[in-house]
């Protein structure tokens, strides 16, 4: 009874996602399901260009939530991703409410009198009109819950790791002059990292582990077709055909999605109807994006294109 | 399925993936949301909760495929064991059997796959076969299994039937011996799944306290691993080097220059950070006789510290030195070592003209953060030892450590110069067993720290 529930609610969840051009294998669709019903963040890795934030957008687009990015590099800290005092503002009021506090302190005859009389006030500078939320706050705040994509988490520094961890598994942030804020829907958490350091142990037990490697045929094809709407059956075919013969090379950088997707496009612009010799050597650059690449695949070409053909006339 | 998923996680363990309770709460409550029904969605389910990265990925999907190849133990098994008796009984006419046989028996002459199956998954469930450790255990888990599924019985009733009936006991005693077979398929199975963290640690731990230059050649391999797994532990204790902030001097300048903005008055403060550096290494090692092999490894583990060790470069040596940090890095370890003993190995030491073709060539390349590490038994055929040099390179670097193979006791006898070296070493120390190289190389990381 559940079973059912459960399968048909992936199925809904890979038919949502499509409905907004992304086409989900069904480990994403599980991982994407479960996140929400178990309320844990999505880390996914992968290579680059296999569609890691587009997952995020995606499941925005989906649920018709707020997207909040927050791109991390080296060096990002917690006045950037979290929180910051608006100091300006801060200096700026206590000049205007100079003559003010002139007048409420001007009865106090010694200084122990003053400071009471201060201290009385509470800390009006350290209050809410203060902050000034960055993406992580302003996640926790939004009151119809959003999609938080915390890019490329692998750039940043190990110290900040530890900063998500309160909010990875709790979803509230302690800000010591105000104390906890909890979120108050529970935001999406996309967490996306393209494996350049290996991540704490805390933070990946906090997260759902997706790994999103280079899809296999048939699923490229429908991301293409979805993608790329003008190309025709058998050059869809035959192109990612080819490319997946081109990811069976030692490149420096193997194609991914992405570089499919611009391929179709250059494809159906130049308006070719199927792959020979002489379009792809002109447009391999678009999928190889250093030239000791080119020099490598541009040999194989002519074999590439017979063995795509070959599995098409099986497949 | 509960208890299913307990032994699926004991199992999960077993292959190296790290399941920790936090994460098999977040599997239970992750299965709890898919069902069990569908196995492809559960594999994912549990892959996703489970393990953490892309190794991990391929060893659980492994296991969970060993793992539910399986029967599941029946959780009804004496509900099902009363009802299948009258069954049982109904088939005994047509199948000749007399009456009065034990369960099992009737099993057996029933030949119903299915059910003894099952019989063997819920007899090896209650003779704890998830607890089984080493492959010697292996007789003793079979026949709890057996007595289990009540051999006892089984026995008597097959002295009986020898008597009555020797067509059936044949037939019988032929079931026994499958069900015997089919028992060790099924304590080897678990023995495979469960005992692999256990066996691994018991191997290791044998294999670290072992004299690295005595290794068998079968062993390298997984000595190898084993200095893979040294070289991991390493990298995460130093990679992330802890620093020091908000300590020591304000740092004047940059604390003007981010307050600016509210006109001088300072709001955030900058500090001088302490800066560290990272390890710089040359390495000498000795390729010689006995000492290569202790050589090859070490190489191996300084080669695989990259996020640890800013800068290495290795020197191989027996009777002249040549550098072959460009081999190391280029090749897999087996063809590094092959052809560097091609290059210089195999020789007679002679560590004066080495230390000689050193200060020639790459006496440029020590400064005072490098740390210069000999590898080797000081055993020089009596030739001249040339220490000047020696001193000469510790001036230059900001240490000089020995790692000697042999033991402090041989230390002097013979050809070993190694009282003579040693005078100008800020370390030595005994390195012959991987314990020691990884507490060698743990040292000198940490002095950078």
């Amino acid at each position: 009874m559940a079973d059912q529930k459960a399968s048909t609610s992936i199925e809904a969840v890979e038919s949502g996602l499509a409905a907004q051009g992304y086409i989900a294998s069904r480990q994403i669709a599980t991982a994407v399901y479960l996140s929400q019903q178990i309320e844990k963040p999505i880390l996914v890795e992968g290579p680059a260009g296999v569609g890691k934030t587009e997952l995020a957008k995606a499941i925005a687009a989906w649920r018709g939530m707020k997207m909040i990015r927050l791109q991390c590099y080296e060096g990002l800290d917690e006045a950037k991703a979290l929180y910051e005092w608006k100091y300006a503002k801060q200096l700026l009021y206590t000049q205007i409410l100079k003559d003010k506090l002139g007048e409420v302190l001007g009865g106090a005859q010694t200084l122990h009198a003053a400071l009471d009389q201060l201290h009385d006030f509470g800390d009006v500078f350290f209050s809410k009109e203060f902050v000034e939320p960055r993406p992580l706050l302003q996640a926790l705040e939004q009151p119809g819950g959003c999609v938080l994509l915390i890019d490329e988490i692998d750039k940043s520094d190990a110290e900040f790791e530890s900063l998500l961890l309160e909010i990875l598994s709790d979803f509230q942030v302690t800000i010591p002059e105000l104390g906890t804020v909890s979120a108050i829907t529970p935001p999406t958490v996309i967490l996306t990292s393209n494996s350049e350091r290996d991540l704490g142990d805390a933070l990946k037990r906090r997260c759902l582990h997706l790994h999103i490697g280079f899809p296999e045929q048939r699923l490229e094809e429908r991301i293409v077709e979805s993608r790329v709407p003008g190309i025709s059956q058998t050059l869809r075919r035959q192109m990612v055909g080819f490319i997946h013969e081109i990811r069976s090379l030692d490149l420096k950088k193997l194609p991914s999605v992405s570089e499919t997707i611009d391929w179709a496009r250059v494809l159906v612009l130049l308006q070719a109807a199927e792959l020979d010799t002489e379009i792809i050597k002109d447009t391999l650059n678009v999928l190889l994006k250093y030239e000791a690449d080119i020099e490598a695949a541009a040999p194989q070409v002519t074999t590439f294109i017979a063995k795509a053909a070959r599995s098409n006339v099986f497949g | 399925m509960r208890e299913n998923l307990h032994r699926f996680f004991r199992a999960a363990r077993g292959v190296g993936v790290h399941v920790s309770p936090a994460e098999s709460i977040d599997a239970m409550r992750a299965v709890a949301q898919v069902g069990i029904s569908d196995r492809a969605v559960l594999r994912d389910a549990l892959l996703l909760t489970l393990a953490k990265s892309r190794d991990e990925k391929l060893a659980l999907g492994d296991c969970f495929d060993l793992f539910f190849s399986q029967p599941e133990p029946r959780q009804d098994q004496p509900e099902a064991d009363n009802n299948d008796t009258p069954q049982d009984a109904d088939r005994t006419p047509s199948s000749g059997a007399p009456e009065g046989l034990g369960p099992l028996a009737q099993m057996l002459l029933s030949q119903d796959r299915d059910t003894i199956a099952a019989a063997i998954a819920s007899a090896s469930g209650a003779a704890s076969l998830s607890d089984i450790r080493y492959s010697t255990q292996r007789g003793i888990f079979s026949s709890r299994i057996l007595d289990a599924m009540g051999l006892q019985r089984l026995r008597d009733d097959l002295e009986e039937l020898t008597a009555t009936n020797p067509a059936q006991a044949e037939r019988l005693r032929a079931a026994l011996d499958a069900l015997r077979e089919a028992v060790r398929d099924t304590v080897s199975q678990g023995l495979a799944l469960y005992a692999r963290e256990e066996a691994e640690n018991l191997r290791n731990e044998i294999l670290r306290n072992a004299p690295l230059a005595r290794i068998e050649r079968r062993q390298v391999a997984e000595m190898r691993a084993l200095i893979r797994q040294i070289a991991r532990r390493l990298r995460e204790r130093y990679s992330k080097p802890r620093k020091r902030q908000r300590r020591g001097h304000l740092d004047v300048r940059r604390t003007l220059r981010r307050n600016a903005a509210w006109g001088g008055v300072p709001f955030l403060t900058a500090w001088k950070r302490k800066h560290r550096d990272r390890p710089k290494i040359v390495a000498l090692c000795d390729v010689s006789g006995s000492v290569a092999q202790v050589s090859d490894f070490f190489l191996l583990l300084i080669h695989s510290l990259h996020e640890v060790v800013d800068d290495v470069r290795s020197f191989a040596f027996s009777s002249h030195l040549i550098e072959v940090s460009e081999i190391l890095e280029s090749k897999s370890p087996e063809e590094a070592m092959s052809e560097i003993m091609s290059k210089v190995g195999f020789g007679s030491s002679d560590y004066g003209s080495s230390l000689v073709d050193f200060e020639k060539g790459f006496m440029s390349s020590l400064t005072p953060q490098t740390t210069v590490i000999v590898l080797g038994d000081a055993r020089s055929n009596n030739l001249d030892p040339r220490a000047d040099i020696l001193r000469r390179i510790a001036d230059r670097s900001k240490r000089l450590v020995w790692l000697n193979p042999e033991g402090r006791l041989a230390w002097g006898l013979g050809d070993s110069e190694m009282p003579r070296y040693a005078t100008f070493c800020s370390v030595v120390r005994q390195c012959a067993t991987a314990q020691q190289l990884e507490r060698a190389v743990s040292d000198i990381v940490a002095t950078y720290q």
